[in-house]
């Protein structure tokens, strides 16, 4: 079974936003960087997520607002052509 | 900020007459001392420079980021330190006038220029490591308007002398260590306890003791912006460009004692380069590029600082990053060619070539915010900065 683009997304957020608080409690829209994560770990979040995607984000997407919600992540990585239906047929 | 209402001409020039009839009279015991200058700071507050920052439509001077900067860079050259203070002074100012907007925080800058306060900063943190983004100590709102906190500073400068410490904090008790407040905490509300002395080997004027801060205000007087989007869109720019100017003006001054040692020198044998010359014209090169890179950042900043996603702008960061790291090299490397024109004349204490102070002074720019932490900082962002 293949894990839905936002679980992933939530399992790279564990592993790497460094997150003050358990990312399972934090609604999709909820802020990442009121929830603790510095600066330094969205940059590491998006090296992961660019990893895990094999894909990279373009200049007009490197900015705060594109990494400040699991929705947001989601939401860029649409733009980019990464969601379920692509995730799954892969 | 509409037009400078001083020329860079007119600052530079009054900068000088104060740099000569004040600055200079008092640097050495300054220096020696390692005191408050005291008596340029006065003579500033007779200018009314300290609110050379606000808008004229809140008393102030309205003088933009530029001429602030030729007013640092010109004194810098006659007191470091006193220079230093009011750069730090501006960096404050410029996080009240670009991010205070309620009508209390826009009263507060009304009272800055009116009574001529004098800001310093607590950013820093005992047991953060020198990340200004990240706080332990937090706001404790008391139920009415008031709030207190209390914060282990490694340094505040010239804190026992300053009118109010902007000081940053976690929003409240339960808010993450990114979540940051900056709030002016004035000092007849402020204790401070001294953890550290200042005995150093330049900068010694700027009294940037440690202390332990418990401070009482009025929770009004906290800035409107999270403290991380004042660090990027003003605090972080400000200080790295009214720095960096500080440092041109020191290794200006340094520049210019070698080459008046070096037009004495061939005064005495017309007609025969003097030895130091080739070296003079190596430190020319240096000197120029230095001038060259702090004005291109200042033109870039003052072109984009009221565009937020600009300022935030990995390009942008990673330059104004850069700048902080080329100038505080810069600045040593000028001394130190210098020192090798003037020779023992500079090497000597007590000829018009002596270069020691700006030495010491010069060491002190790449370990003020080390230059490792904001090279950690721009590899950092390196990772994410695209071709364009």
């Amino acid at each position: 079974m293949t894990q839905s683009v936002t679980d992933t997304i939530r399992g790279l957020l564990a592993e790497h936003a460094r997150l003050g608080v358990d990312v399972a409690s934090l609604s999709d829209t909820d802020d990442l960087y009121g929830a603790g994560m510095t600066s330094h770990a969205s940059v590491t979040v998006m090296l992961a997520c660019e990893d895990e995607w094999d894909l990279e984000f373009p200049q007009q997407m490197l900015k705060k607002s594109t990494f400040a919600s699991v929705a947001n992540i989601r939401d860029a990585l649409g733009e980019l052509g990464v969601d379920d239906a692509s995730v799954a047929s892969a | 900020m509409g037009k400078p209402t001083m020329s860079v001409e007119d600052a530079t020039a009054l900068a000088h007459r104060i740099g000569r009839e004040v600055a200079a009279i008092h640097a050495a015991d300054v220096d020696v001392q390692a005191r408050f200058p005291k008596e340029t700071i006065d003579a500033f507050r007779a200018e009314e420079l300290l609110g050379a920052l606000i808008p004229t439509e809140l008393g102030g001077l309205g003088h933009d980021l530029r001429t602030a900067a030729a007013v640092v860079r010109t004194v810098g050259r006659y007191c470091a330190s006193s220079a230093m203070i009011l750069a730090m002074h501006h960096i404050q100012v410029a996080c009240l006038v670009r991010h205070g907007r309620s009508e209390k925080l826009r009263n507060y800058a009304r009272r800055v220029a009116a009574d001529q306060l004098l800001l310093a900063s607590a950013t820093t943190e005992i047991g953060i490591g020198g990340n200004t983004r990240s706080s332990t100590c937090f706001v404790e709102r008391d139920g009415a308007d008031g709030f207190t906190l209390t914060k282990q500073a490694p340094v505040i400068s010239y804190g026992e002398y300053a009118d109010a410490i902007f000081t940053t904090a976690r929003r409240d008790v339960d808010s993450p260590p990114s979540d940051q407040v900056l709030a002016v905490c004035e000092t007849p509300g402020v204790t401070l306890t001294p953890l550290t002395g200042w005995d150093t080997l330049g900068f010694r004027g700027t009294c940037s003791l440690g202390f332990t801060l418990e401070a009482s205000g009025d929770a009004a007087l906290i800035l409107d912006d999270p403290f991380g989007d004042i660090s990027a869109q003003t605090m972080l720019p400000t200080a790295h460009l009214l720095w960096s100017s500080l440092w041109l003006g020191l290794a200006e001054e340094a520049s210019w004692r070698a080459q008046r040692f070096v037009q004495k020198a061939a005064r005495k044998d017309p007609g025969t380069l003097p030895p130091g010359a080739i070296r003079l014209a190596a430190l020319m090169v240096t000197r120029q590029e230095f001038a060259a890179t702090v004005d291109s950042l200042m033109t870039r900043y003052l072109s984009i600082m009221d565009d937020p996603e600009a300022t935030s702008a990995v390009d942008f960061m990673v330059a104004i990053n850069t700048l902080k790291i080329s100038a505080s090299t810069e600045f040593v490397d000028v001394v130190n060619q210098a020192m090798l024109i003037c020779g023992i004349q500079g090497y000597r204490e007590d000829t018009e070539y002596s270069l020691g102070r700006i030495l010491r002074d010069a060491h002190g720019a790449a370990v003020m915010v080390n230059n490792d932490r904001i090279a950690g900082n721009t590899a950092q962002l390196a990772l994410m900065q695209r071709e364009i």
